[in-house]
């Protein structure tokens, strides 16, 4: 199907389209991006019926059989993160029409924005594991780029750090990709699954599972190697947090992990308890250290680490209702997290601060910021009927099904430190008065696009649980757990071909 | 085998070089160490004793042949590692003109 170039060649087009237009017209840049990221979602709707229908879409780029030539595949598993990703893509585009205004030269935003969703939409549907780690390079190096972007010593310094923690990562992770290589002799992921299944479980399998563990661990943001991720929250533009969460740490982290250790190398006991572990540090440490924050943008951006690790720990328990409640609690995440951090941006505008201290009475200020960024923090806490709360319930039911309370007890515990600090951090924030000392500069009010986006992700936020009622969507999340359930077998039962 | 050994123990130093170093030019020098060390291991990878470049010229018997896809994914690597050394090193001189130094342990205004 040689519309899945699309995927890769509309937003590549549009960010070198960008520059050529945005000097002579105004509006141009905005109206490309907008344009082209709605369309690269409705595309991802379509590839999502037709993936349900006939379980797979692959083309073979320039006719070489795989695995000699590059293979794009999508499956269910794939398709769902297409939806996700553009859909998120597309609200922060729409958004970014008016936000970016305050910045200077916002065509580079939209440049940089494009390629990072060209990297995005390239590691989701390819099927070869260095044509993967290209994508993620791009995306990642456009991310650097965009938390840079303001060019303040602050986050200068954010990118700086960022910058190299995610090259040592790509660097281990490149290492794995050359020790697989001289092991199978293929990068096609469907030929090193059956390579490795023919060949068995070698101790160079645990080295290379090891190397990237590290490497994708880090842009998934898992705890050890979390360090980056409130740095790079805290001093970007808003637009950044809001992609990299709702995207970013899923796509190039839990996608690419779920991806090779559950089709390609199998997953084994040993694996899956090290997925728990990290699972667990996640959820613990990033909760705790949620706490003592003052600034909004990091205390969200602990509250992402926290609930990507809940995402991990229904991957490591992998029975069916654990991996589709976690794929579900990645969709909920994704929404809700790219909702508070959007309407964080237009508090921090409306009140030129991101202190909690200083941010007060938002919901007097602006009421439609207020009342989604409600929603967004119901749904992450798990509170019902917002979309968390199903999801959470799934991931905490599959732990006490598979005969592990501990975890189940762990994961309720982690979700009460979670309301805990939100209370905690946002009810002054959003009920309290509103701030009336004088300010330096002016405010700067929200227009239509920014609560257009605003209020379009909070009515997903609602209606996130709804997902589990019979309907493509609910086949799309189930067709997309079966194919990590299966393991390495997911090419005999029409995952990637 | 021992040529592979010294492959790693060039990562090793680049990753030392990362971790332990305060100047960030000497950060993105270890960096660059790194992916030196990966491409080389690529190479080496890919590379038959004796062998010649793969290329088919009509009326000629196979012969032993280097690895091609080998190299070619290390000439895309090498590109990924100039944008990431780009980038590095311009962040590096805008830090410098805020801060005015190059010292990562006087680079701290980010905590918590």
């Amino acid at each position: 199907m040689p519309t899945l170039t699309y995927f890769i060649a509309m937003p590549l087009a549009a960010a070198f389209l960008t520059p050529l237009f945005a000097k002579r017209m105004k509006r141009a840049a905005d109206a490309i991006a907008c344009v082209s990221t709605l369309s690269l979602f409705a595309l991802s709707c379509g590839i999502a019926v037709f993936v349900i229908n006939h379980k797979t879409a692959s083309y073979d780029v320039g006719n070489w059989v795989p695995p000699f030539g590059i293979e794009l595949v999508v499956d269910a598993f794939s398709a769902f993160m297409l939806v996700v990703a553009n859909m998120i893509g597309f609200f922060v585009a729409l958004y970014s029409v008016g936000y970016i205004k305050t910045y200077t030269d916002k065509w580079k935003y939209y440049t940089l924005f494009m390629l990072m969703m060209a990297g995005v939409n390239g590691l989701l549907i390819t099927s070869d594991i260095f044509n993967m780690f290209v994508f993620l390079e791009i995306a990642s190096i456009s991310a650097y780029a965009l938390v840079a972007f303001g060019t303040e010593p602050r986050s200068l310094e954010a990118s700086f750090k960022y910058a190299v923690m995610g090259a040592v990562a790509s660097s281990f992770i490149l290492l794995g990709i050359a020790f697989l290589y001289g092991f199978a002799s293929t990068v096609n992921m469907n030929d090193l699954a059956q390579v490795i299944a023919s060949k068995g479980q070698v101790k160079l399998l645990s080295f290379v599972s090891i190397l990237f563990l590290m490497g994708f661990g880090l842009k998934a943001a898992a705890v050890p190697f979390h360090a980056w991720l409130p740095d790079a929250y805290s001093s970007s533009p808003a637009t950044i947090p809001a992609v990299s969460s709702g995207v970013l740490i899923k796509t190039l982290g839990v996608y690419a992990i779920v991806r090779i250790f559950f089709n390609i190398f199998g997953a084994t006991a040993a694996v899956s308890s090290v997925l728990i572990i990290l699972a667990v540090l996640s959820m613990l440490v990033g909760a705790f250290l949620a706490f003592g924050q003052t600034n909004i943008r990091r205390l969200f951006g602990y509250s992402s680490i926290s609930q990507v690790g809940y995402i991990l720990l229904g991957f490591g328990i992998g029975t069916p209702l654990a991996i589709a409640g976690s794929l579900l609690h990645l969709f909920n995440h994704s929404v809700a997290k790219s909702s508070l951090f959007l309407n964080s941006g237009i508090a921090e505008n409306a009140m030129h601060s991101n202190d909690l201290t200083r941010l007060s009475g938002i919901l007097k200020k602006r009421p439609v910021s207020g009342y989604s960024m409600l929603a967004g923090a119901f749904s992450i806490c798990g509170v019902p009927p917002f979309g968390g709360f199903w999801s959470k319930l799934m991931i905490i039911l599959a732990c006490v099904h598979a005969g592990r309370p501990g975890l189940a007890s762990i994961a309720v515990f982690a979700s009460i430190l979670t309301l805990a600090y939100y209370i905690k951090a946002l009810t002054p924030a959003i009920f309290g008065k509103e701030n009336t000392e004088p300010m330096t500069q002016h405010e700067i009010k929200p227009n239509a696009a920014m609560n257009i986006a605003v209020i379009a992700l909070t009515v997903i936020v609602i209606l996130g649980g709804l997902a589990l009622l019979p309907g493509p969507a609910n086949n799309l999340l189930n067709n997309a757990a079966a194919i990590i359930v299966k393991g390495t077998s997911f090419a005999n039962i029409g995952g990637l071909r | 085998m021992i040529i592979y050994m010294l492959c790693l123990v060039l990562f090793s130093i680049g990753l030392y070089c990362v971790l332990r170093k305060r100047n960030i030019i000497k950060i993105i020098i270890g960096i660059g160490i790194m992916e030196y060390a990966v491409n080389l291991f690529f190479i080496l990878i890919g590379y038959v004793e004796g062998g010649r470049s793969p290329i088919y010229e009509h009326g000629q018997t196979m012969m032993k042949m280097v690895d091609p896809l080998a190299q070619v994914i290390v000439l895309t690597s090498i590109v990924l590692g100039l944008s990431v050394t780009l980038l590095l090193v311009s962040i590096a001189i805008k830090i410098y003109e805020k801060y005015g130094t190059f010292d990562i342990t006087k680079i701290n205004r980010l905590k918590g």
